[in-house]
């Protein structure tokens, strides 16, 4: 029986592409930021946090820096800044600068 | 497993679809017979732990939502709603968005029983759901027989928790209406850890913002279990001396232990009793009953302890444990946001299992809380926290965290936008 579901999974799944893992845990760790800045970076209208998803990556990068360095004052996000690594950041980055982040259904 | 329930299997995994369950047989009464994914509890945890399994799994993976109530009732705000500021129906979202948009099976009763090894769970109404996974997010349960004639006060109406938002939190509301101005509110706290550390100086502060406009010759006492105030302590105690200075009275090591509801009396297990015009008294807190009862709640006999990496209970194979419930992490506080972040960091290591992938081997999880200190003005705590897998749990990253340097009306217009989009993120 556990050959057969695996078997089904595997189906149904494919192989495990490294790309797909990846997505799934760029898009997890983009969902941090997603309880304040809207789910995929998709910020409500009127709210009081910036729209993160379709921000050119440099731009975000610069930003999160910045707040993480002290050079950009505010309220929350220099202390949430510092609990991420600069490759975190970047990932981050990469993650809202698609055209369609994590795309809408 | 017969040949049956394979192909059940095989229809529901095969969906593509935003709502495909066409692999399902379906009973009388409209209920699914199985689900890949079973969500057990429809708050902060629940209600997100179903949205992202489907989000993560590209709307792949079939996700049934087990909630008795028609809507989703916000705890975090709800003090707005004791001070008068905002109605109940401003807290207060719909669930069918988590249908309209992203195709999850909402079935509206309750969990009776779970069992492990079967996977199946049976509903109040009697129906039964098996799953292959299973996310119990089941909050927090009174535990009314630590407090001698809590359970009947609050049956008659009289002393009231409004630890979980909705009627009751109205009819909070209402007794603090009633209430002649030179009265007195007192809230008396439970040892911690309880739900929402900030949340009872909160509601303190708040109802002490309405009876200064409204009622100013009354009075706010707060009767704490602890030591000290549990969280925020420097901020609440500078806006109480400053802003509440002859209102708001806080004693700490005030544990109580009985309450008369004829005279509106509680009693401590040291302290002299405190008479009130209208008492909120919150007793300690374990897991929501359907976790004791499956037998997850192995710490202390009230919480459930779970591996970090996927919030799997450490008891059950394929049952995950997230909000409230849990034993917590090191500094991991029971917040509505903390509950949301366990659900991402659940919901992707179960679309990781299911997919035959290696799970995350470093998540994270945010916590921000605002809490009001009047209608208008916030303080905040946020941190950030990191798996750490030498020591198998989360820990706060260093450096990382921190407080408002004092209350402000920008973070209070910062909390509601917070609400806006951690409702959304849940549940549209």
């Amino acid at each position: 029986m556990k050959f057969a579901l695996s078997a089904i999974v595997l189906l149904i799944a494919g192989p495990a592409l490294a790309q797909d893992v990846d997505a799934l845990r760029a898009r997890s760790l983009a969902a941090t930021c997603a309880q304040c800045h809207g789910t995929d970076g998709h910020v409500p209208p009127g709210s009081a946090f910036a729209q993160l998803a379709g921000m050119p990556a440099a731009y975000l990068t610069e930003q999160m820096t910045a707040f993480k360095t002290g050079a950009r004052p505010g309220t929350l996000m220099p202390q949430l800044a510092k609990g991420y690594s600069d490759a975190q950041i970047a990932q981050l980055a990469a993650y809202f600068a698609q055209p369609l982040a994590g795309g809408k259904p | 497993m017969k040949r049956r329930s394979l192909l059940k299997l095989a229809g529901a995994t095969t969906g593509l679809g935003a709502f495909n369950l066409a692999g399902c047989a379906m009973n009388a009464i409209g209920t699914p017979d199985s689900a890949r994914v079973l969500v057990v509890g429809g708050g902060y945890g629940g209600a997100t732990a179903a949205k992202y399994v489907r989000l993560l799994s590209q709307y792949k993976i079939d996700v049934v939502l087990v909630e008795p109530e028609a809507a989703f009732v916000s705890c975090p705000m709800s003090n707005l709603v004791l001070g008068g500021s905002r109605g109940l129906s401003d807290i207060t979202r719909p669930y069918d968005t988590l249908t309209s948009l992203h195709g999850v099976r909402i079935v509206r009763d309750m969990v009776a029983s779970i069992d492990p090894v079967k996977r199946v769970a049976v509903l109040a109404s009697g129906g039964t759901l098996r799953y292959d996974k299973l996310v119990l997010s089941p909050g927090v349960e009174m535990m009314f027989d630590r407090v001698a004639g809590l359970k009947a006060a609050g049956q008659q109406g009289r002393i009231l928790q409004a630890w979980k938002a909705g009627p009751e939190t109205l009819a909070l509301r209402r007794q603090l209406e009633a209430m002649p101005d030179g009265g007195t509110f007192a809230i008396t706290i439970p040892e911690a850890p309880y739900r929402c550390p900030p949340g009872p100086y909160e509601r303190a502060s708040v109802i002490a913002g309405y009876f200064k406009t409204a009622k100013p010759k009354s009075k706010v006492l707060i009767l704490d279990a602890n030591e000290d105030v549990t969280s925020k302590a420097a901020l609440f105690k500078k806006v109480w001396a400053e802003s509440y200075k002859n209102m708001i009275e806080y004693r700490p090591q005030h544990k109580a232990t009985e309450v008369d509801a004829v005279t509106n009396t509680v009693k401590f297990e040291i302290h002299d009793d405190v008479r009130a015009d209208v008492l909120n008294v919150l007793p300690p807190m374990r897991a929501g009953a359907i976790a004791v009862q499956t037998g997850l709640a192995t710490s202390n006999a009230r919480w459930c302890n779970v591996n970090y990496l996927n919030f799997e209970s450490a008891n059950a194979p394929h049952i995950h444990v997230i909000g409230d419930a849990i034993q917590i992490a090191p500094a991991m506080p029971k917040s509505g946001h903390m509950a949301s972040s366990h659900a991402k960091v659940t919901a992707a290591a179960i679309v990781a299992e299911l997919n035959g992938w290696e799970i995350d081997p470093a998540p994270m999880l945010t916590n921000t809380c605002y809490s009001f200190v009047d209608d208008k003005r916030v303080v905040h705590v946020a941190s950030v926290h990191a798996y750490v897998a030498a020591e198998k749990t989360f820990k706060t990253v260093p450096g990382s965290g921190g407080l408002s340097a004092a209350p402000n009306e920008l973070e209070g217009s910062l909390a509601m936008s917070w609400a806006r989009s951690i409702w959304a993120d849940a549940l549209a």
